[in-house]
């Protein structure tokens, strides 16, 4: 069980990580916003699956992640507003 | 009993595995920025939903459980209010120049 | 074996990320890859076996500097335009000294006996005193208390810096630009909903470090965190530095620490000595007082050096 759990943690990251490749490609702000947006939801995936393999602790990681996720995006918005503001 | 649960979680884990993979497709194939935050968004929040659905009868307590289900429900908050404000950048930046 | 499946991806996709911050070709990029390469780094500690790092990592990277970054891009003036690369020569000098440091790095813990020398036995063999689980906190805490003890003060510092940038007419006003709310907005839906569970959350986190990975600083951000979020959609305006209860807050912390240290010469055998069966007690205390410092001085960081009028 525990090696299935862990197979797919590696599954999802390694998706997530592929679509980083949207990171570089864009073109608009919000693609590469997306691909980080990704990787955020993957890792908590990834943590849960972990905690379940065999470190419960990682959960508290999972959920702080998860309550910070979508702070990059708020970032972003704040910045864009700012920017046609000036 | 113990087998059926096993393959229970196994099931959602992999189907929420398979989801993730999706979203994945979808951000990169996908020919519009809006029709990859919807196929993100949604396959995203999808598979988490899956895995913390596998993920639950495997809990060693009560107080995992429940952050289990506190985790995916921050990530749904969280998830579909990010798709909306980087949908509005995007709406913004399409916006012809007045 | 499934752990090679999950490192090896990690491994490479940290580099990816890494050189997809230096290719990137506007400044919105750049951070984009940045950010990414935390939330890679986070999961790559968890592999490491360090779930404190891990969530000091997921909450600075994904809030705290994801938002003073953007900001200061935002102020230099626009993040779709390319920043102006460096000669040619001071890359590859660059290049040249990070590959090298690199390689001297492995080689430094390839040649690291099988058993790595560490600490890790005699910590945990003395653990029992202290009344933690977390040998992570115990070493913070108690093993190394002047460590944190000096970084505490550092806080403080850092404070004063960022506050130190503004010019003299400015001081005394209020930090950050004025952020206009849309009252029915999805920011302002979540900055009404998600503060009060993260408030909840960042005591639990900096709680649970006596026994679990977490403690004053990871939990501290959080709370900070939970700030940013109303400031930025405009419904909470941040007071004036001159606001005597925000200097208290800030400094808190490190003067709970500092007397808890002084008192040890009266109860104990020195400086930061706590007396036998009241460590854990006595460490409790500091934590809370510093959970507070950490999180208003976060929250002073991320908001910047004064700009504003306060509102009265």
């Amino acid at each position: 069980m525990a090696e299935l759990l862990t197979g797919a943690a590696a599954l999802i990251m390694l998706s997530a990580l592929v679509g980083l490749a949207r990171v570089l490609r864009g073109p608009t702000r919000a693609d590469r916003l997306l691909a980080a947006q990704l990787l955020s939801t993957a890792g908590i995936g990834a943590l849960l699956l972990l905690a379940a393999a065999g470190a419960p602790a990682l959960i508290d990681v999972a959920l702080v992640l998860a309550l910070v996720g979508a702070f990059a995006s708020v970032a972003f918005v704040m910045a864009s507003r700012l920017i046609e503001r000036r | 009993m113990s087998i059926l649960v096993s393959l229970f979680a196994a099931a959602c884990v992999l189907a929420g595995a398979f989801f993730f993979i999706a979203g994945t497709l979808g951000l990169l194939r996908f020919g519009d920025t809006l029709s990859r935050v919807h196929a993100l968004t949604k396959a995203d929040n999808l598979g988490l939903g899956l895995i913390v659905l596998g993920l639950l009868p495997l809990a060693d307590s009560l107080a995992d459980a429940f952050k289990l289900v506190l985790i995916w429900a921050l990530v749904l908050l969280g998830g579909t209010t990010a798709a909306q404000l980087v949908a509005s950048a995007v709406r913004r930046d399409q916006r012809p120049p007045e | 074996m499934t752990g090679w499946m999950l490192d090896l991806p990690l491994t490479l996709g940290l580099f990816c990320a890494g050189a997809a911050t230096l290719a990137a070709r506007s400044l919105f990029g750049a951070v984009l890859g940045f950010i990414s390469t935390g939330l890679i780094a986070t999961i790559v500690w968890v592999r490491l076996e360090a779930p404190d790092v891990a969530l000091t990592e997921a909450v600075i990277g994904a809030a705290a500097t994801s938002v003073i970054i953007l900001y200061v891009a935002s102020r230099i003036g626009g993040g779709a335009a390319a920043p102006t690369p460096p000669h040619i020569a001071l890359r590859v000098l660059a290049a040249i000294l990070s590959a090298l440091l690199a390689v001297l790095l492995a080689l430094a813990l390839l040649a690291l006996p099988e058993q790595a020398p560490s600490l890790a036995g005699p910590v945990l063999e003395k653990i029992g005193p202290t009344g933690l689980g977390n040998p992570v906190t115990a070493v913070l805490m108690a093993h190394r208390a002047i460590d944190t003890l000096l970084e505490s003060a550092v806080l403080v510092f850092a404070v004063f810096a960022i506050w130190s940038m503004a010019p003299d007419r400015r001081w005394g006003r209020a930090p950050g630009p004025a952020f206009v709310a849309e009252p029915h907005g999805p920011l302002t839906f979540l900055a009404r909903v998600l503060p009060p569970i993260g408030i909840v959350i960042g005591i639990y986190i900096a709680w649970v470090g006596a026994d679990a990975p977490g403690g004053k600083f990871q939990g501290g951000a959080v709370l900070a965190a939970m700030w940013v979020l109303p400031w930025i959609a405009g419904l909470i305006a941040p007071p004036s530095i001159r606001d005597m209860r925000l200097r208290l807050a800030i400094a808190a912390g490190p003067l709970v620490f500092l007397m808890v240290g002084l008192a040890g010469f009266a109860w104990a055998e020195g400086f930061l000595a706590y007396p036998p069966g009241y460590a854990k007690t006595l460490i409790l205390v500091i934590e809370t007082a510093m959970t507070l410092s950490v999180a208003v001085a976060m929250a002073c960081m991320i908001a910047g050096p004064p700009e504003r009028r306060p509102q009265p």
